[in-house]
């Protein structure tokens, strides 16, 4: 037999006792006992799953017991058991998914009409969604940011799932190269806008949506305004700036941000900026330095792995709007595309993240270029280094002057197309440097001319002198020397 | 259908609410309400404590009272002459309703007075009481009193 300290707030359902006898071998048994006495108090101390509320302290002769067995703590004879509140609150929570909404649940969602009925037959017959889920769905706005590879499985499965209000923000116009991946384009889409591409796509595979393009690049002046008439947003991004950007717009909003990125056979997602959850910044409180991190058109991407990806993006934010599940929030989902392995890290909310910590430092968007350390979209990594243009090249080879080509790019760039340069890929430049000869004339070049342009600063600082960077690379040598040379 | 349920409040209580509400602001304010519950369906609030806000998950948005400021509160309150009755909280930037999740963290009986912040001024007070069978807050009827006890302290600070 042990005593039970009842709260004020609980004791209309113990007749008004501050106190209550109870007995049980644990602290679990003990509460057990507790509600067969008092009814009323099961559902106010226990969840649906049947486990104490988050919001229940329960402590035993002033040990809280989360410390000690938990429910498993043994009781003697005597023991004094405290029940005591924290009290917790706060503005809207993650998966409502209308701000509007009125307090409790009791939300009007609107009504399907027969023909939703049928095309969403397959979602109405599980439990799991069900008339309630699917009208949730209908009454859900997701905006997603891009229409490129992640957003192309993202819209269509968002789209076909009937989530009622499909946002698309995206700028750029469909290139040759997207279509290994982005595939809500097609060869026909090639030099329209992704946006009129993926809106015919969508329109198409289902009408019943509301859709909603912004012809747009996201940026600190429109993102907030933008975000303001969506639930979720989902991030679909390429590049960092537009990634933190995304982030700090979600946790200012309060939207959640779901999250997902990719690099050749790897992808991560998640789902950050929940109010109990991490964001992007807790996890990655500082962008990368600038060129680090490659992008697609740098380092390449398997072409199914977005697909991947976003279905696993699109998945999550079903999941949020329907309220099942274990939402993405706190994990960081690892995709191994070639060991097809999947991993998981546990995030953390970090107290001192400059956005969403205690005392956040960043209470408005700021300028994510400069977070990012790029000033200006043309603005060369390296600068400053000598240059040739690819006309004077082929002039001085034409010539039959000796210039040495140094080709920095990896060994399967060379097989798409080269120009007979010795290949040396910038890795490994500071171990093979003595294949080089620092009393030629060095031309070296890549891709696009960054990397080389690092090459020729690494030479230069080596002691090389006459050392040359190919302005535009070998894609500049195709264009305007070369026109059968493939370009990649 | 039964009657709503009604919160008294005198205006100092009032102004101790909504100076908390603005004195923290963008953050949430929290604090516990001292008071009597009489018979029938009234509760008569003469004093705030206000309590820090402890949530880890971001104050913008989040309340958390600990355990520990709970039962300084309670003891507070005994020593006032009076129980708590209730908690009080703010929404910066949002409107005085109740979230879901503040639904999901809700305690039977106590009155839960949610003050909106507009721009760091307090604007619309709301009170409400959780349902028995936790599916929804009903709206109560804010009332404002004289305070019966003019030498009861408006507002404990610590």
């Amino acid at each position: 037999m042990a005593k039970i300290l009842i709260p004020t707030p609980l004791r209309p359902y113990t007749d008004k006792q501050d106190s209550v006898d109870a007995t049980g071998a644990t602290v679990g048994e003990l509460l057990a006992d507790l509600t067969r006495r008092h009814e009323g108090l099961k559902t106010h101390l226990y969840n649906e799953q049947g486990k104490l509320r988050s919001f229940v302290n329960v402590y035993i002769n002033d040990e809280d017991i989360r410390y000690l067995q938990k429910e498993q703590t043994p009781v003697n004879a005597g023991d004094t058991i405290s029940i005591i509140p924290s009290v917790a609150g706060g503005v809207e929570a993650v998966a409502a998914p209308s701000p509007r909404a009125p307090a409790g649940g009791s939300k009007t969602l609107p009504e399907l009409t027969n023909e939703e009925i049928k095309r969403y037959s397959r979602h109405l017959i599980m439990p799991e969604v069900g008339m309630e889920g699917q009208l949730k769905l209908k009454a859900a706005r997701v905006l997603c940011i891009g229409a490129g590879g992640l957003g192309s499985p993202l819209a269509l499965y968002l789209g076909a799932a009937g989530v009622g209000t499909l946002g698309i923000v995206d700028f750029d116009v469909v290139d040759y190269t997207n279509l290994q991946r982005q595939i809500i384009h097609t060869t026909a889409d090639v030099g329209r806008k992704k946006l009129d591409s993926a809106a015919d796509k969508l329109k198409a595979i289902n009408p019943l949506i509301n859709l909603r393009t912004f012809g747009t690049r996201l940026s600190s002046d429109n993102a907030l305004e933008l975000f303001r008439d969506f639930d979720i947003i989902a991030d679909g991004t390429d590049n960092f700036p537009t990634r933190y950007l995304v982030n700090d717009a979600c946790v200012i909003t309060g939207k959640p941000n779901v999250y997902g990125s990719i690099f050749r056979f790897e992808g991560q997602a998640s789902v950050f900026a929940t109010e109990e959850g991490p964001c992007y910044r807790c996890l990655y409180p500082e962008p990368p330095p600038p060129g680090l991190v490659p992008s697609c058109a740098e380092g390449g991407v398997l072409g199914i792995l977005p697909g991947l990806v976003g279905v696993i993006q699109a998945t999550e934010g079903i999941k949020l709007i329907l309220g099942k599940g274990e939402p993405l929030i706190g994990r960081l989902l690892l995709v191994d595309a070639l060991a097809m392995k999947f991993r998981e890290l546990k995030l953390r909310k970090n107290a001192a993240c400059p956005v969403c910590g205690t005392h956040p430092t960043i209470t408005k968007l700021i300028d994510y270029n400069e977070l990012c350390g790029i000033r200006g979209e043309e603005a060369p990594v390296e600068t400053g280094v000598p240059e040739i243009q690819v006309e004077e090249l082929k002039r001085r080879q034409d010539a039959g002057e000796d210039v040495f080509v140094l080709d920095v790019r990896e060994p399967h760039e060379y097989q798409i197309c080269n120009i007979g340069g010795h290949l040396i890929p910038l890795g490994d430049l500071p171990k093979r440097i003595h294949e080089l000869d620092s009393s030629r004339e060095i031309v070296a070049h890549c891709r696009s001319g960054a990397r080389s342009a690092k090459a020729v600063n690494f030479l230069r600082q080596a002691g090389f002198r006459k050392v040359h960077n190919l302005a535009g690379g070998i894609l500049a040598w195709a264009d305007r020397v070369d026109p059968k040379m493939p370009k990649y | 259908m039964a009657p709503s349920r009604t919160l008294t409040i005198t205006a100092s209580v009032e102004r101790a609410i909504r100076r908390h509400g603005e004195d923290t602001f963008p953050y949430e304010c929290c604090g516990a309400l001292v008071g009597q519950t009489s018979s029938g369906n009234g509760v008569m609030t003469v004093a705030v404590v206000p309590l820090p806000n402890t949530t880890e998950e971001g104050p913008r948005r989040r309340f958390l009272v600990r355990p520990s400021d709970y039962r300084d509160a309670e003891r507070r309150a005994l020593e006032l002459g009076g129980e708590l009755v209730g908690f009080y909280h703010s929404h910066p930037d949002h409107p005085a309703r109740p979230s879901q999740y503040d639904l999901d963290h809700a305690w039977p009986t106590f009155a839960y007075v949610i003050v909106s912040v507009v721009s760091g001024a307090a604007a619309d007070m709301t009170v409400w009481f959780l349902k028995d069978d936790r599916s929804t807050f009903e709206e109560g009827n804010l009332h404002h009193g004289e305070n019966p006890h003019p030498d009861t302290a408006p507002a404990v600070h610590r």
